[in-house]
């Protein structure tokens, strides 16, 4: 299971962040300036993973942007490269040649992918499309609600 | 009339916000930014306005990204999560997720929603219910909302079923007895063709079988399901939705092969039924990607932890072998990784990639290095101990400082084991403690000694030896201890020649006065520490019988350090400078040269509890801190492994020899000096009668030591060894209550008979016997710890001793 996703730039600030275990507002900041500290400060020549206290840390860079991943003893860390790797495509795709500022001005977007993908730290669907269709069907439903909000201030004369 | 408030215009959009935040030059601008916007979000949120509540809730989920606090948004997601809107729901949701958890306890109010959304029409409203529910739940609401989960679980839309096993699998993890509802409907998800469904079926079985063992029978009957889903991924066709790299579905394999690890563990039936699919997955599958090596990964871990059969097996550590001549350092990484957790079980064909292993010390990165380091300890055996010492001298003179406290000691240990000659032995630890310098723990500066001093024939050599060293560079404190004690017992050997030089060494004539002149150098140095300036003074107190020359050099030295600040010093020093004026007579006895050691018999019991139980973990840094076994201990574990290498291991009796010391069962064995092995000839007859105690096996001295006196006697019966102890008792007053204790390796068995008694008469007018029963079907090396417990005039007295070197009529 993955305990926390972080992802954050190469001058440490945090674009995103989602925890499966509970912890307080302190220690999660606790644990984040650890594991940023730790990931980059690791040269390139080495490997993408990083023991942290009980857990493995799986961490790759993608351009100007880190993700990394925190898992369990009995997880495949490789097979974590690959699942960060996929959420580096979902994202692309959606947002066509995905870049750090797409994540930024967006990141509720970049949770609902996320949310899409994988559920309670594991992997709910492997399909590409599929996750993307849920994620498209909803944003149509979002814009829909949109229009119907405008079209209402419109006749009240407030838009 | 009220006008209209032109200052309340609409609430900035999320995206200006962002933009406005970014562009604060300072931490400070940015500060007040948000502080601004923070207050106006409050004051909106208090005037209960609807229509912009979505907006602002996720203008403060963006500055709680930053680190801003945003608590007082808990309850907006809360209203949010209960509108009717979908926009307002999700990210409703989504707030509720980043800024509620179990914790609070707010969040149980949203209870109630959840359990509305879950049955809501819309699936896109039902999946955000359960993504929620599956990333925050508590015990409380897993209670309460099991139930709905359940329900959706048998539901037919794809989509909500594979959310809600995921929920399952948080459900079950915080309240495990929820499992009976659960587990029906697993049977059925297995048959399904969605690969969601399927993935998620599979880690929800995994988690019921990590909980509950009863689950590992029910769901051992579905291994041939779960063979025939991940025979068809592989067989079939391309699948342009699932596909990966030519790779169809690796997610869903790795699960599927990771549940079989589970499930195959200690069954040999499932294990069979799993024997093909995994041999084909190993051969068939592309090793060119990182996705195809995750997927062999997995699969070697597989067939390294079920019961699978040996070809299989070499098949796997094959693959393994392949991935460390991997240009991708993460593959080498995860193959030593995986390789340390097996060497111990299938030793001959890791053997076999033990060249690229050391090829993996000289890696740029620490974790792999350190994993090479700790395999490479573990495959030292006696034909490869030379190269492989030499290797790793190479790797301590480069490595970085945290590998070299657990790289000397495990060097000790392989060196103690394994070593071909004595000579060699002690060559080769100096070099290490000239190389490793002040890395060096404790421990193995006594454990030094004590070879050295069973070395007799290596006493003028190696003396001679440190001398050389110390004689430039008197820097390392563990070597220089180490020279010091050796220079104060044997300096004498290579002055006036008493000893063999071969033929590379050059025949420096050195003095006497050279020695003293080293040793008080190093007394006086300020850098060297006070452990080390003991030391000296010791050696050179013995160096004034030895060197009758120097004696008046030494005795003002000592007068000088009789005014010392360091009381250890000052103590010793006022004491020596009495040997010298008043008890003159008895200086040369006092110090004359100390007996071979027998082993690590000191003590100093406190030095020994650290070499042999739970080390601590040496302190590296944070990023490298090791959760894995410290290499000593993993040595330890080897240690006590056969010396043929059969699968009946039992890896923790080094551990286990404390525990069997704690408990009643106490047994004793008895050592020899290498001396008397040397002396004694094979040959000799064994007697087989009772009480006949004098047999072939040398007796052996176990204690002397304020007048209790304890031997051992052998004798060899069929295939038992049986030690008679004695103990006597030559002071005047009685000891009573006199307890052994013992313990040996698990291979070996032990049979302690009563005592003849507790008490031990003094001026030795009596003697308790006992007697100790030892089988050693392994023929091994026997070693034992021994513990005894007595009063003594109204006092609590104990003692411990290591015993390694027993005779070898014991055990062959």
């Amino acid at each position: 299971m993955i305990q926390f996703i972080l992802l954050f730039s190469r001058q440490g600030k945090l674009r995103l962040q989602k925890w499966y275990t509970s912890q307080t507002d302190k220690s999660k900041k606790k644990i984040t300036r650890e594991i940023i500290a730790a990931v980059l400060s690791r040269k390139p020549k080495m490997s993408s993973f990083l023991e942290w206290k009980d857990l493995k840390v799986v961490y790759k860079r993608y351009a100007s942007l880190y993700f990394c991943c925190a898992i369990e003893q009995d997880d495949n860390e490789l097979l974590t490269l690959e699942t960060i790797h996929r959420y580096v495509e979902l994202l692309d795709k959606y947002f066509g040649s995905v870049c750090e500022l797409d994540i930024i001005f967006n990141f509720e977007k970049a949770y609902f992918i996320f949310d899409e993908f994988i559920l309670g730290g594991e992997v709910q669907e492997t399909s590409k499309k599929s996750v993307l269709k849920a994620v498209n069907d909803q944003d149509v439903i979002q814009e829909e609600e949109l229009e119907e909000k405008r079209s209402v201030l419109e006749d009240l004369g407030l838009a | 009339m009220k006008f209209p408030d032109l200052s309340m215009s609409n609430p900035i959009r999320l995206r200006d916000l962002i933009r406005q935040i970014r562009s604060a030059k300072t931490a400070a601008e940015e500060r007040a930014v948000v502080q601004k916007e923070c207050a106006y979000i409050r004051d909106s949120f208090r005037d209960e306005d609807n229509t912009w509540r979505c907006r602002n809730v996720a203008k403060l989920l963006y500055v709680s990204l930053l680190g801003y606090p945003a608590h007082f948004g808990q309850l907006e997601c809360l209203k949010l999560i209960a509108s009717t809107r979908f926009t307002d729901k999700r990210i409703g949701y989504l707030g509720a997720m980043l800024l509620l958890d179990e914790r609070q306890d707010i969040h149980v109010l949203i209870t109630n929603s959840l359990k509305n959304d879950l049955n809501h029409s819309n699936q896109y409203i039902a999946g955000l219910a359960l993504c929620a529910l599956g990333s925050i739940c508590s015990p409380e609401m897993s209670r309460d909302l099991g139930g709905e989960v359940e329900k959706l679980m048998k539901s037919s839309n794809p989509y909500l079923k594979k959310k809600a096993v995921l929920c399952a699998v948080r459900i079950i993890r915080k309240v495990p007895e929820q499992f009976d509802v659960f587990q029906n409907s697993i049977r059925s998800l297995l048959s399904e063709k969605n690969h969601g469904v399927l993935l998620t079926a599979t880690a929800l079985i995994i988690e019921m079988c990590k909980q509950n063992s009863q689950a590992l029978q029910i769901f051992r009957k579905l291994v041939p399901n779960l063979v025939r889903i991940l025979k068809n991924l592989i067989m079939s066709g391309y699948s342009p939705e699932h596909d990966v790299s030519g790779i169809s579905d690796p997610f869903l394999q790795v699960h599927l092969l990771r549940l079989m690890r589970i499930l195959g563990r200690n069954d040999i039936e499932a294990s069979e039924t799993m024997n093909d699919i995994l041999a084909q997955v190993s051969t068939n599958t592309e090793n060119s990607k990182n996705v195809g090596n995750a997927i062999l990964y997995e699969t070697v871990l597989t067939i390294m932890d079920i019961k699978s059969e040996s070809g299989l097996r070499v098949l796997a550590v094959n693959i393994l072998g392949r991935f460390l001549l991997n240009n991708d350092k993460n593959i080498r990484y995860v193959a030593l990784n995986t390789l340390l957790r097996v060497v111990h079980a299938d030793h001959n064909a890791v053997q076999r990639h033990r060249a690229t292993i050391v090829e993996c010390l000289k890696d740029a990165d620490v974790s792999i290095k350190r994993r090479a380091m700790e395999l490479c300890f573990a495959l030292i055996n006696s034909n490869n101990i030379r190269t492989m010492i030499t290797e790793m001298l190479t790797f301590l003179g480069t490595c970085e400082p945290e590998f070299k406290a657990d790289c000397t000691s495990n060097m000790f240990l392989a060196m103690e084991r394994f070593s071909p000659s004595k000579r060699w032995h002690v060559d080769q630890m100096i070099k290490v403690l000239t190389t490793a310098g002040n890395s060096v723990r404790d421990d193995i500066v006594s454990s030094l000694i004590g070879i050295i001093s069973s070395a007799p024939d290596l006493h003028g050599y190696t003396a001679y030896q440190l001398f050389k060293i110390i004689r430039n560079d008197i820097t390392q404190q563990p070597l220089v201890q180490v020279a010091l004690w050796t220079l104060g017992e044997f300096g004498d050997l290579f002055v006036s020649e008493q000893y063999q030089h071969t033929d590379d060494q050059e025949n420096i004539q050195v003095s006497e006065e050279e020695i003293v002149n080293i040793l008080e150098k190093i007394l006086n140095w300020s850098i060297s520490t006070v452990i080390t300036r003991e030391y000296a003074i010791n050696a050179l107190m013995k160096l004034s019988t030895r060197f009758p020359s120097c004696s008046d050099q030494i005795q003002s030295v000592m007068t000088v350090y009789a005014c010392n600040m360091n009381l250890e010093l000052q103590t010793r020093a006022v004491e020596y400078t009495a040997l010298f004026t008043k008890h003159n007579p008895i200086r040369s006895s006092i110090v004359q040269r100390m007996p071979v050691l027998v082993s690590t018999q000191t003590s100093n019991t406190n030095n020994e509890e650290t070499t042999y139980e739970q080390e601590d973990s040496s302190s590296t840094n944070g990023i490298s801190s090791v959760t894995q076994n410290e290499p000593v201990e993993d040595l330890f574990k080897i240690l006590d492994e056969p010396s043929h290498t059969n699968g009946s291991n039992n890896l923790n009796s080094h551990n286990n020899i404390f525990d069997l010391l704690n408990s009643d069962d106490q047994q004793i064995n008895t050592s020899s000096t290498p001396l008397e092995d040397i002396l004694f000839d094979d040959n000799l007859p064994k007697s087989q009668s009772n009480n006949n105690f004098t047999s072939s096996i040398p007796s052996m001295n176990v204690i002397d030591k304020n007048g209790l006196c304890v031997t051992f006697q052998f004798e060899k019966q069929d295939q038992l060894l049986l030690i008679h102890l004695q103990a006597t008792n030559s002071t005047q007053t009685p000891i009573k209550n006199f307890t052994f204790k013992a313990a040996v390796p698990k291979t070996f068995t032990l049979e302690l008979l009563p005592p003849t008694s507790t008490t031990i008469p003094s001026n030795n007018t009596g003697d308790i016997r006992q007697i100790i029963k030892i089988s050693n079907p392994n023929k091994e090396k026997l070693r034992m710890r021994i513990k005894i417990n007595y009063s003594y005039n109204d006092s609590q007295m104990n003692d411990e001793a290591e015993l390694n070197s027993f005779p070898q009529q014991c055990y062959n």
